[in-house]
């Protein structure tokens, strides 16, 4: 391994190559405005936390006396909109994505650094829609904006919010757009498809998803837009509409878009096993055909959502063996990552934590996604909190385990800095013990037949529920932990070598943090990704990497 | 506070039982494999851990049969609970011949029931334990989804179509009934309470409570106050088609296509009668949106239902197929 920067005169990294507010608010850098990036979904989190907070705490006692149903309404409906369309779907391919498919490509910027720009400010003219009416008192009809609810009944801010989630998908388009064409094009040579890095076949296939599926999102807003003014008579059945029809044009894209929150945590998990355990992946072609398959049959399950709507019972059944098939290259991944472990050298790392942490949880999630699919199941459990704490193992207990994995094994690079062991392998264990406390009982209370989305409940149910909050304050203590350690791990940290894990990838390949261009000279890539091997030049590194 | 932790709902209902055997069947897979992916990641991570800065792990070639045989057992166990799954699921569907009709309307934010004899009741349903009980279910306004958690039964109430479902209770007691679909500020209150009798108590309860007239004679008055029986004679289909014994048939539509009477049908054309023109009719019959509520369809289509059972002879229908 060869340090590339070896021309004598240090280049300013990309933190320092200019500075001023202009500089970053219009820089054209990817590694930039994945921070942009980063900034905004990180406060988004920290909105949307907040609701789950206090739906939480509305939910500890069994009558609904700490708020009004209508202000708990557009509690829970604001927690699911903020943070499945402004961090979920953003979360990892706008920040973690932008900043590493370049560099791991051996490519200067992507294809199109002032769209990528420009999807950052659509991003957040999106969230400033939805800020408004969040300022004005909100929505109220649930994140899934089921007709004929949102276009006749609810008198809340429906449209403001839904042109914000319109504009807002604009940005995950672009980001889409940006990212097929770039790793199509601007792979540095010898960088056969064979050879990427399993980061960014997962984002490949998510881009995939964005793309495809965006669109139809748009155009289900912008009809329950014109339904709500003009009475266009698509959804409400009092205008000759079918509110039905509604539900397979959101699920359409909802359902996918599930595939794009968890995909590129998919793909942090693999660049993370890899590195920890010392050694190459096990089935590579298994993982990255999987992400394909999943990106593709992730189309075609859209109706497991509405097995008790009256749909079709051959639709149904279809459906059902449909959603199965499309757990298995799910599936596949997972013992992929469990046999790269055999005979690693598996160090016990804070991202690794997250990583182990995550094939825990995600596999969870899965299962009980399994039993969702099973169409005599789902009679039962469908609309209850059974699904909510299903959702929330995949995209909590996955996504988020994912992106906090990957800023974690990544911020050395990105960020130049280190940050504490101690604390930062307390936050992950506290995270994962906070998260199965919160979403664990819900199961339970799912299956005993809790409806979502009640504000009020049967008393015999509150020792679950308080459980559940229990657990969830648990948790928000340990998402608010590397906050702090990484707020001060900017200025204060230890600063961090090149390649502070020992990792292969043409990421650490580079100093930390990068300089603007990243490479200075062209790499030329001849070997396959995660070449953790002696015959293929790999050299351990001989000191730990330096925490605090 | 109550500190019972109640694990398991009740069961009550012939369904209840099969839902949850292939619950506790996904149940005990998902914890095997739980158990199977956990264990062995423990054990990988602890027996391989790293032990000298400069460890390498050692280097593994993909192994075609373990790739197969761990996407092929997976598949077949999902394929099993599939058709298990999808087993019960028709069964939930597929009503008895002889089950009794019951009608439930969704309506922000209450449950409306009505009998077969006409009993009327609000967010109390009492049945017969033993009976197949049909559901045929709608709303008045937004999506519902009726509830029974101890019948392992769920269907949406959705406005301008009926859904049906049925079930046959299997112990008596008091069950709850939820709204599982939002619906608004209310949501979390449209609750209720199914009751199960004996038969025998249902029938007095029945009588106890004698309504005036059945659902369908409230449907016979509606349908000479409403005048459709201006058009639609017992005797003659010059105007319009007679209407006994249409309920479940295939009907003959004016553009060649066939549609089964279901009750959607027969809603869809009392209040949208162009949207399906039936076949050698002219399209004279004036639409009804609006001058119905949700329970005189209801009635209406009771007794469109219950014509032609006494009616032995009806002359030729040009619209009936087959
Ligand atoms: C002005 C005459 C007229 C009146 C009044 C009228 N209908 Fe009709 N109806 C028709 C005609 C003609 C058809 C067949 C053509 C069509 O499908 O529209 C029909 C069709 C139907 C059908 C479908 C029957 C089939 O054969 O499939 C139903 C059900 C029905 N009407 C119910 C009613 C009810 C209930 C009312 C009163 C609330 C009513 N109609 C009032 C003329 C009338
Ligand atoms: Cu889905
Ligand atoms: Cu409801």
């Amino acid at each position: 391994m060869t340090p590339l920067v070896s021309t004598g005169k240090r280049i300013p990294d990309y933190l320092n190559a200019a500075y001023g507010l202009k500089s970053w608010l219009f820089t054209t850098d990817h590694k930039r405005i994945a921070l942009l990036y980063m900034a905004s979904v990180t406060m988004f989190f920290f909105l949307g936390g907040l609701m789950a907070v206090l739906i939480r705490l509305e939910l500890v006692t069994p009558q609904g006396d700490l708020v009004e149903p209508d202000v708990y309404n557009r509690l829970f409906t604001m927690h699911g909109i903020i943070m499945v369309f402004f961090f979920l779907i953003p979360a990892i391919p706008a920040t973690l994505g932008n900043f590493l498919i370049p560099i791991m490509i051996g490519a200067k910027d992507l294809a199109f650094p002032r769209i990528n720009l420009g999807s950052w400010y659509v991003y957040n003219a999106g969230g400033l829609f939805t800020m408004y009416s969040i300022l004005n008192g909100g929505v109220d009809t649930g994140w899934t904006f089921y007709t004929p609810f949102s276009t006749t009944f609810s008198n809340t801010y429906v449209l403001a919010t839904g042109l914000g989630i319109f504009i807002t998908g604009f940005s995950s388009i672009m980001t889409g757009l940006n990212f097929l064409v770039t790793i199509h094009r601007m792979r540095a040579p010898g960088l056969t498809w064979f050879r990427l890095p399993l980061f960014v076949w997962a984002h490949y296939a998510t881009s995939i998803i964005m793309l495809l599926g965006t669109p139809v999102l748009a155009i289900t807003v912008l009809l329950v837009a014109l339904e709500r003014s003009f009475h266009i008579g698509v959804f409400d059945p009092a205008y000759g509409g079918d509110p039905i029809l509604f539900q397979h044009l959101f699920w359409f894209y909802s359902h996918p878009a599930v595939y794009i929150m968890v995909l590129p945590a998919m793909g942090v998990i693999s660049e993370l096993i890899t590195c920890f355990a010392r050694k190459r992946v096990f089935g590579y072609r298994f993982i990255a055909y999987s992400s394909v398959a999943i990106a593709v049959l992730g189309f075609l399950v859209w109706g497991h959502h509405m097995f008790t709507t009256g749909q079709s019972i051959y639709a149904s059944t279809i459906f059902s063996v449909l959603s199965m098939l499309v757990a298995v290259p799910s599936a596949i991944k997972v013992f992929n990552w469990t046999a790269t472990l055999y005979r690693g050298s598996i160090s016990w790392d804070t991202p690794m934590l997250y990583a182990l942490g995550f094939i825990g949880l995600f596999t969870i999630g899965g299962l009980t996604g399994v039993m969702l699919a099973t169409l005599g199941i789902d009679i039962h459990v469908h609309d209850t909190y059974f699904v909510v704490a299903h959702f929330h193992y995949i995209m909590v207990g996955g996504t988020i385990m994912g992106y906090l994995g990957g800023i974690h094994f990544w911020w050395p690079k990105i960020t130049g800095r280190m940050y504490p062991a101690f604390w930062s392998k307390f936050a992950a264990i506290t995270i994962f013990i906070g998260f199965n406390l919160t979403f664990f009982p819900q199961f339970i209370l799912g299956y005993m037949g809790m409806p979502r989305r009640y504000h009020a409940y049967p008393d015999e149910w509150q020792v679950l529920n308080v459980m559940s909050s229990a657990g969830a304050s648990i948790l928000g203590v340990g998402y608010l932990i590397p906050m702090i350690y990484l707020a001060w791990s900017m200025r204060y940290g230890p600063r961090a070598e090149a390649n502070p894990w020992g990792a292969v990838g043409l990421e650490w390949e580079i100093q930390s943090p990068p300089t603007a261009h990243n490479f200075e000279t062209e790499p030329v890539v001849d070997k396959e990704a995660y070449a953790y091997t002696a015959e293929q030049g790999y050299v351990p590194p001989t000191k730990e990497a330096e925490f605090v | 506070m109550n500190f019972d932790i109640p694990l398991f709902p009740e069961s009550a209902s012939s369904l209840a039982s099969q839902v949850d055997n292939i619950y506790f069947f996904a149940l005990g897979v998902s914890v095997v494999f739980s158990v199977l992916i956990a264990g062995t990641i423990f054990f990988f991570a602890s027996r391989y851990k790293r032990r000298r800065v400069d460890e390498m792990g050692t280097p593994e070639q993909t192994n075609m049969m373990l790739e197969l045989t761990w996407s092929v057992i997976p598949l077949l166990i999902m394929l099993f609970m599939f058709a298990w799954g999808t087993k019960v699921y028709l069964e939930s569907y597929r009503v008895p011949r002889d089950a009794d009709q019951y009608y439930v309307v969704g309506k922000r934010w209450m449950w409306k029931f009505q009998h077969p004899e006409g009993n009327r009741e609000i967010n109390t349903f009492h049945v017969p334990k033993g009976r197949p009980i049909e559901l045929i279910i709608t709303s008045e306004d937004v999506i519902h989804s009726l509830f029974i958690p101890a019948f392992r039964m769920k269907r949406d109430a959705v406005p301008g179509r009926y859904n049906t479902a049925w079930f046959e209770a299997t112990k008596t007691g008091t069950y709850d009934i939820f709204c599982a679909e939002y619906c608004g500020t209310e949501h979390s209150l449209m609750v209720g309470k199914v009751i199960v009798m004996e038969p025998y108590e249902y029938d007095d309860w029945l009588q106890g409570n004698k309504p005036e007239q059945s659902l369908a004679s409230s449907g016979a008055e509606l349908f000479e106050a409403k005048a459709c029986h201006t058009c639609h004679r017992l005797d003659s289909n010059a105007r319009a088609p007679i209407l006994a014994n249409i309920a479940g048939k295939p009907r003959l539509l004016q553009n060649g296509k066939t549609v089964d009477a279901t009750d959607t049908y027969l809603r869809e054309s009392i209040m949208n009668p162009k949207a399906k023109i039936v076949a050698g009719y002219q399209p004279i019959m004036p639409t009804f949106q609006g001058q119905l509520t949700e329970e005189q369809l209801l009635e209406l289509i009771s007794y469109i239902k219950n014509l032609g059972a006494d009616q032995a002879q009806t002359p030729a229908d040009p619209a009936a197929e087959g």
